[in-house]
């Protein structure tokens, strides 16, 4: 199958950029990061600058790659990160735009490679278990119910890839947040932190993204389906954690 | 040299609590006067960077993604062992521990395996209070199952992604630090080379891989927790990045390498379909509780699978192997799969796969239960074949999956380097000549959270009161100088052919001739013509782009320069290993039904090698294993 590629093309990060036309010989049976590589080759052989992009698994569990193909997150095919997306998702002769993550905290430092280290600074403002190596109590000493352990996994699948960020007109990232808040507030060894994490990680998403008027796209494209509910959760344990801390009206987080 | 692997007296039981308490202490006050560099944010990197620092010492932690969390762990799928025996079906530190050796075919070192299955209850116990949501009985105690042929369910997993899980664990406990400033965290930062002086590691050299700047780092002991070299194959089933560059540059400057050969092929792995492929994807393991591997009979057949009737299927793991059948090890799968391939018996793409077929078990225990098990790996598979395992069987074929081999480290995992120590998967230490399933997570984190924590304190409190040596001394300038002049060189070269291409040509020679099975012709005509494509990459190499912007194939190009030099030692290992073991199968020797034949006269040893100039022969050096507690015996899994 041949394709036309209008990719996003830009030297550095304080660089202008603008969108390139390639044309390239696909098959169907190649991932879409595959085709990207052939192109590559292609460039290289010719001498021109092949393009940068974020990959690293190949398996949709890094949350490297991070492509936005026609104007959604991760490209057509529901449940799947741009490394499992393949060819024969799409057609000879089609036309492909593929562009980096578009989002106010996530600055592009060369054609499709974005910064997304604002997401490690919301896991740093309070996203763990305070615990010491060496110090924990028997593994089995507190039962988990099924269903809890089971809810903390949904949320806890969560691969930092930023395409909910990127998808987002407003560029919030409260899905991310939601499933680590709820991830660790559904499981017993989350209780004693509750309170403190949940207000300093939304303190801290605030400060770098944008926010939630509830649009729920975060969620469509969320390559793992990781559910909106998480946001809901958040948000009432945000609001049940600024009335005990006393702060007054809790912040608009959605 | 002679190789001391300070293995601590007395019993096995007891070696690891007699060290430990025999170890020197740094008191707290002096703790933060260290600083240690860990390069590697995985498992291994991650939990030992986070401990180090809970302990009061400053770190530096290195790694070569975008984030910490994106370590290549984060891949792993079916699970952790650990001797727990929350299941009482008769587990217990000692079996996990000969389960271990005898599945590493009696060539990793007893003590270290050991102290692994003794910590490996501790690790369950720290993931758990971080919040790892390892999978649970109604009850609410946590659920074990069986992995990789265990008799016993030691096993711990969270759904298919246990590594994802313990990975984020370890890098919540890693972003507290780094909340606290007692872990300053470098993504994006490759290591290049490390600074060594008088014997002793005094700091590596890193590029940062968005400005290209090349910079100095200077410090009291540095960790190498990189991970394995499978990509040396081109294709594997790790993550692109993955790479050598760390614990090659370490060899080069006075590492010992140990057991290069020793490399892992899974068994059951998504066949390649095409010339453009870049990675190999693994399907779960587990898939072979249920699934029965069979090939047709006829070379000839031309029929679809489920169009063949079952008395001209050859159900060959299952006729070759009746005690234990579809389960038996990875090595043997593997083998054998290469074997009916060979006969031309393949189906697929090249005849390289073998049918994985659910049809007799969705009879037996019908879809719905079939779909609760394994619903996802069968997803997975359809998204990237495009067919559907519940009407057509699965087609696997082996492919390159870990790395046994690495640095080689004594009882507390350092180099031959003073103050350079290895952990993960980066050293050779505990999985002998073949690792066991969801034993590589448990490894990891052993190093990272329990053992190097304790054992480098050790180190440090000999070193009290030296300064770290200046990043503008001469040896860090030299080394500095060195980097940037390679790098200058890969971008010089401007030749004609792509960083993949060769890389691609590369890993066919070794999968050829030192890949499932190996004979003493082939390894000497891959020796020959790695070094023949070795002399056409350095002048025959095209990378476009400058050394001071993000440019991924400058990235590329110094790794696969690395694999270029680590591909020929990994032949010399693998030439002079005139044994069968584990993983490591010489055509020349091997029982009559066919099965690996080891010589434990001969060659019961590490093989740790010296480097030397390229193109020169590298020097061998022994440590000699016993085993006083596990009787040697031939695997029989017939
Ligand atoms: C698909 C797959 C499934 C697996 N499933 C299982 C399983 O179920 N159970 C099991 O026990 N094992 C499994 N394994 C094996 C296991 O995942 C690995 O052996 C283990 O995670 C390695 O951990 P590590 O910390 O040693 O290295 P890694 O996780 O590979 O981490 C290496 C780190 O080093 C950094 N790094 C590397 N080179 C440089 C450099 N030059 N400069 C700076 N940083 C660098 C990287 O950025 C990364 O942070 C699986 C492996 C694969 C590929
Ligand atoms: S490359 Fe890892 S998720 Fe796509």
């Amino acid at each position: 199958m041949r394709l036309e590629l209008r990719i996003w093309r830009q030297p550095r990060r304080d660089a202008d950029g603008d969108f390139a036309t390639y044309h390239v010989d696909a098959s169907p049976d190649m991932s879409f990061l595959e085709m990207l590589d052939v192109l590559n080759e292609t460039l290289t052989e010719a001498g021109d600058d092949p393009v940068a992009f974020e990959h690293d698994c190949r398996e949709g569990i890094c949350g490297s790659c991070s492509l936005m193909i026609n104007g959604r997150a991760h490209g057509p095919e529901p449940g799947t990160a741009t490394c499992q997306l393949h060819m024969r998702k799409f057609r000879d002769g089609d036309v492909i735009r593929i562009e980096p993550w578009r989002s106010a905290a996530f600055p592009v430092l060369k054609d499709l490679v974005v910064d997304r280290s604002d997401f490690d600074k919301i896991i740093q403002a309070g996203g763990y278990i305070s615990i010491n190596t060496g110090s924990a109590p028997d593994a089995n000493l507190i039962p988990v119910p099924k269903r809890s352990a089971d809810l903390a996994m949904d949320a806890a699948e969560c691969i930092g890839c930023g395409a909910c960020v990127a998808q987002c007109p407003n560029g919030a990232a409260q899905l991310f947040t939601a499933a680590k808040v709820s991830h660790l507030a559904l499981l017993p060894q989350g209780q004693a932190e509750r309170d403190q994490r949940v207000l300093r990680m939304v303190a801290e998403m605030e400060r770098a993204f944008g926010s939630c008027t509830n649009y729920g796209e975060c969620e469509v494209v969320c390559p793992k389906g990781i559910s909106i509910e998480f946001i809901a959760r958040m948000n009432r344990d945000y609001l049940k954690a600024s009335l005990r801390a006393g702060s007054g009206r809790p912040k608009g987080s959605g | 040299m002679h190789l001391d692997a300070k293995i601590p007296d007395g019993p096995i039981q007891e070696k690891w609590d007699r060290h430990r308490f025999e170890m020197r202490l740094v008191n707290p006050a002096n703790k933060r006067r260290f600083e240690v560099l860990v390069i590697g944010s995985g498992l291994a990197g991650g939990a030992a960077a986070a401990s180090l620092a809970e302990l009061g010492y400053h770190v530096k932690c290195f790694c070569y993604q975008d984030s910490a969390r994106r370590a290549h762990s984060i891949a792993a799928q079916g699970g952790i062992n650990a001797a727990k025996n929350y299941q009482n079906d008769g587990d217990s530190v000692w079996r996990l521990f000969y389960d271990t050796v005898k599945g590493g075919d009696y060539r990793s070192r007893e003590a270290n395996v050991y102290r692994l299955a003794q910590v490996s209850v501790n690790i369950i116990d720290q993931c758990v209070a971080q919040g790892v949501p390892f999978a649970r009985e109604y009850g609410g105690l946590l659920a074990n199952r069986s992995f990789g042929g265990a008799q016993v369910s030691r096993t711990f997993y969270a759904r298919g992604q246990t590594g994802q899980q313990l990975l984020l664990g370890t890098y919540q406990a890693l972003s507290r630090q780094i909340a606290t400033g007692q872990v300053e965290m470098f993504p994006r930062t490759e290591m290049l080379d490390v600074v060594v002086s008088d014997g002793r590691a005094r700091g590596i050299i890193t590029r940062d891989m968005v400005t290209g700047e090349i910079r100095p780092w200077s410090a009291d002991a540095v960790v190498l927790a990189t991970g394995g070299y499978s990509n040396v194959f081109f294709l594997s089933t790790n993550a692109k990045g993955c790479n050598a560059t760390a614990i090659w540059r370490a060899h080069r400057r006075g590492a010992l390498f140990a057991n290069p050969c020793y490399t892992q092929i899974h068994p059951t792995c998504i066949p390649q379909h095409g010339d453009y492929q870049s990675k190999l994807t693994l399907m779960s393991e587990s898939l072979r509780n249920d699934g029965r591997i069979w090939v047709p009979k006829d070379p000839s057949e031309s029929r679809a699978a489920t169009a063949i009737p079952a008395d001209e299927r050859d159900y060959y793991l299952e006729r070759r192997y009746p005690a234990f059948g579809n389960l038996v090890p990875r090595d043997i799968a593997s083998r054998a799969a290469k074997a009916v391939c060979d006969e031309g018996l393949g189906v697929g793409h090249g005849g390289r796969g073998v049918y994985l077929d659910f049809a007799d078990a969705i009879e037996r225990l019908g879809k719905p239960a079939i779909a609760s098990k394994y619903g996802n790996l069968f997803e997975k598979y359809e998204r990237i074949t495009g067919e559907n395992p519940y009407e057509v069987p699965m087609r696997i074929y082996p492919a390159p999956h870990y790395t046994m081999g690495g640095l080689w480290v004594d009882y507390n995992l350092m180099t031959t380097v003073e103050g350079l120590y290895a952990t993960g998967e980066a050293n050779f230490s505990d999985h002998g000549a073949n690792r066991l399933g969801a034993s590589a997570l448990m490894q990891g984190l052993a190093d990272g959270y329990f053992v190097l924590p304790y054992t480098i304190g050790d180190f440090l409190s000999r070193h009290m009161g030296e300064e770290p040596l200046p990043t503008d001394s001469e040896p860090f300038r030299a080394v500095t100088a060195e980097v940037d002049e390679r790098l200058q060189r890969l971008l010089s070269i401007n030749g004609k052919r792509t960083v993949d291409s060769l890389h691609r040509e590369l890993g066919q020679i070794c999968w050829e001739h030192c890949g499932m099975s190996r004979n003493a012709g082939g390894l000497r005509s891959a020796i020959d013509s790695i070094r023949e494509l070795r002399d056409e990459y350095w002048t025959n190499l095209k990378v476009i782009g400058s050394g001071d912007e993000l440019n991924q194939s400058l990235e590329k190009a110094g790794r696969v320069a690395d694999y270029f030099e680590l591909a020929e030692l990994m032949c010399y290992d693998a030439l002079l290993r005139e044994e069968s073991a584990g993983t490591h199968f010489r055509e020349e020797h091997r029982t009559g039904e066919g099965e690996a034949l080891r010589n434990d006269e001969e060659f019961a040893y590490v093989a740790a090698w010296q480097s030397t100039q390229p193109g020169k022969e590298p020097i061998l050096h022994r440590e000699d294993l016993d085993f006083p507690n596990v009787p040697l015996t031939q695997r029989s899994y017939k």
